[in-house]
């Protein structure tokens, strides 16, 4: 495929650049076991955690591919000409002048340093397989905040992830939290002490530059009692004619009366397979936020979850969907009410354009012993033309009657009536369907950081232009 | 008076095959106001809706021109960055855009190069808010998402008093409006009329108590039958339109 097909193909997208690979060490395509105790080796980890991912790639092999979602797309994935392990960098940089000059461009590009000094608590910044820059601001370290990659903490705390590791996500539940299992690598590691709240947020990016690349990052957060943090990451890849996979995990644990949102703008390049799978563990009175907006990506499946283990604990999860020519965003959420007077909101916002698919796919379960919960469940799907398409599959399992559930769900297309009243305050068709766009997330918009907001409502007005026609 | 800023020229405009306008003329200058009135369904609206150029109308035959250029060749947008403004009769609602993004975004968007400062334009804002008797809480809301009819009313008149038109089509713009209200939307249209043509599309006199006009125009099935001074609208008031069909 030429360049400019490649670009017909994937669209317009600002992050497609891609700058000079400078592996370190680049393992060779394909897995096996032999890769998944390489990597293990590479990194000098605790036996316990070599006999994690060896134990997690044999689930892998064994499990077959999902049999719901977009199948046609997901066969396509050829795990052979995977790349699994990539290190651009000899160490995790805490002075940003030491990180090596190729990747700092990237995410100078990418204005991350910028907003750092700005605006966040922390930031780290993977670039392909490892994290390769990490700050914490120092009052937060006092207090015995730890924020770190993944791998670094291991290495530090391998008791915590230890104890924690894998206990919300285990490798069997499905076939790409097994593979994620087996060649994780990087993420991020963040304990919250007890009572402490971390005012600014705190920000992971994850940026895939290399062709074929497989990026496996691996995510725990623990809130202990009484204590909150904000994490919001963002990701982008280059635009390349070849695929290349992203399949995270992420684990939250919030402890009682803790919480924790996270935040996430997902904005890969038409080519990215995005298959993550995010869960979140509430227990009394802790609160679990998901607002997760994707953007980008060729086939996103991802369904954040919480489970409502304590009493009185509280599940909110706010997503929306942008889907585009050749994508698919088979996205929702899913909450199980496993306590009494657990409460949840599930907010579902999707945009289909071009042909792009996007579908709702959502579980609402409350057990039997869950008495007094209540949920509300809204999804609004928004058209742009009748070549796209937009479906929901909402599931419920409703263990007892004392339950108080609610479910709306609408699908509405622009209305003429509506570009002619904008047009006629002197907006064109594209400035007029961008501001539609807009007001159509702003629920979800509304509770980004601002900066986050800002660039997002800039992303959809440029995905407008050139859209009418 | 002289300066034109709208022209229309034997008009014949039609919805889905069913002509609706049927050979209409009009001028309408600087500093005029002109009042069309007529029973609903006498294509009134569609007069208002054709100038400003809703895709649903075709123009069968006819020309209308907006300060000397040929509609045909303007968009939508462009017709309003040019100084037409159109008052809906029912405006539509954009739930998720807040009232204030909205109009400052039109602002700089019609008024392009000469839209104010941050500072002027909140000053300007301000001013015209309070003159229409409208809270400032207005302007975090949805734009017309849940708006009563008089509210919706007031924020199109709100975006005339900004967007400073020299052509503005005011679609029953005084139905289902209080007392207060009238009294408030016609102070909003009287201080914009000297520097600026008028278009009042109405079938209530009541208005026209509060906005003075220079012409009366009777509109039935799709044509002007009768053009007068403001003293039609009284007699109209008092015959009702019966007198005027053939």
């Amino acid at each position: 495929m030429s360049g400019d097909s490649a670009r017909d193909a994937v669209g317009d997208y600002r992050y497609g650049f891609h700058d000079p690979e400078n592996a370190t060490i680049r393992f060779d395509k394909g897995l096996s076991e032999q890769v998944v105790r390489d990597i293990s080796e590479l990194k000098n980890e605790p036996q316990w955690m070599t006999d994690i991912r060896v134990k997690a790639y044999r689930r892998f092999m064994e499990m077959p591919m999902p049999s719901w979602g977009n199948c046609d797309m997901l066969n396509q994935i050829d795990f052979e000409a995977v790349t699994y392990f990539l290190r651009s960098s000899e160490g995790t940089e805490k002075n940003w002048d030491e990180v090596p000059e190729d990747i700092k461009n990237t995410f100078d590009r990418l204005g991350i340093p910028e907003a750092e000094q700005k605006w966040l608590g922390g930031v780290t910044a993977q670039y392909e397989s490892e994290a390769v820059y990490h700050s914490i601001r120092e009052d937060l370290e006092e207090q015995g905040v730890l924020f770190l990659d993944m791998d670094s903490g291991l290495k530090e705390y391998p008791d915590i992830v230890k104890k924690y590791f894998g206990t919300v996500v285990p490798a069997s539940d499905n076939k790409f939290s097994a593979l994620n299992t087996a060649v994780w690598s990087g993420g991020s590691f963040i304990y919250i002490p007890k009572g402490v709240h971390v005012e600014m947020p705190v920000q992971a990016y994850f940026r895939i530059n290399a062709k074929n690349m497989g990026q496996f990052e691996r995510t725990l957060i623990i809130a202990d009692e009484g204590s909150s943090i904000h994490y919001v990451e963002g990701c982008t890849a280059p635009t390349y004619s070849t695929e290349s996979l992203h399949s995270a995990v992420v684990e939250l644990i919030a402890m009682d009366g803790a919480k924790i949102r996270y935040s996430t703008v997902q904005n890969w390049s038409a080519n990215v397979y995005n298959l993550v799978t995010k869960r979140g563990i509430a227990h009394s009175n802790a609160t679990i936020e998901w607002v997760d907006g994707n953007i980008g990506s060729k086939l996103t499946m991802k369904y954040p979850a919480v489970i409502l283990k304590g009493e009185g604990a509280h599940a909110e999860v706010i997503s929306v969907a942008y889907a585009g020519k050749g994508q698919h965003q088979d996205a929702g959420a899913k909450v199980h009410h496993l306590a009494p007077n657990t409460t949840s909101n599930i907010l579902s916002k999707s945009i289909s354009k071009n042909g792009g698919r996007s579908s709702y796919r959502g579980m609402l379960q409350v057990t039997p012993k869950a008495h007094g919960c209540r949920s509300k469940v809204v999804c609004d799907a928004l058209m742009l033309d009748a070549d796209s398409q937009s479906d929901t599959y909402p599931t419920m399992e409703v263990g007892n009657s004392s339950a108080d559930l609610e479910h709306e769900a609408s699908v509405s297309k622009v209305s003429n009536d509506q570009l002619f009243y904008l047009m006629s305050r002197g907006h064109s068709e594209e400035e007029a369907m961008g501001m539609i766009v807009n007001g159509f997330f702003e629920p979800f918009t509304r509770e980004l950081p601002m900066e986050y907001a800002v660039e997002l409502n800039r992303l959809l007005e440029l995905e407008m232009e050139g859209a009418i026609g | 008076m002289g300066d034109e800023v709208l022209s229309i020229n034997d008009l014949h405009v039609s919805v889905e095959g069913n002509e609706i306008i049927k050979g209409i003329s009009l001028t309408i200058s600087v500093g005029e106001i002109h009042a069309i009135m007529g029973r609903n369904g006498a294509g009134k609206s569609t007069l208002a809706n054709v100038v400003m150029g809703h895709p649903s109308y075709e123009i069968t035959s006819g020309t209308i021109s907006f300060r000397g250029t040929p509609l045909e060749e303007m968009e939508v947008f462009e017709r309003a960055r040019a100084g037409m403004f159109l008052s809906f009769q029912y405006p539509s609602s954009i739930p998720g855009v807040q009232v204030g993004t909205f109009l400052r975004k039109s602002v700089s968007a019609v008024r392009g190069e000469n839209a104010p400062s941050a500072r002027d334009f909140r000053k300007e804002l301000k001013g015209h808010m309070e003159s229409l008797d409208m809270d400032r809480s207005f302007l975090s809301r949805y734009v017309n998402d849940g708006f009563s009819g008089g509210e919706k009313k007031r924020l199109e008149i709100l975006q005339m008093l900004l967007l400073n038109p020299c052509l503005a089509l005011l679609d029953e713009t005084d139905s289902g409006l209080d007392i207060d209200a009238l009294r408030v939307v016609a102070d909003g249209i009287n201080s914009i009329a000297p520097e600026a043509g008028c278009l009042l599309i109405t079938h209530y006199q009541r208005l026209l108590e509060h906005v003075k006009p220079d012409f009366v125009h009777v509109m039935i099935d799709g044509k002007i039958v009768k053009t007068g001074g403001a003293e039609l609208a009284g007699d109209l008031e008092a015959k009702g339109y019966d007198w005027l069909e053939a």
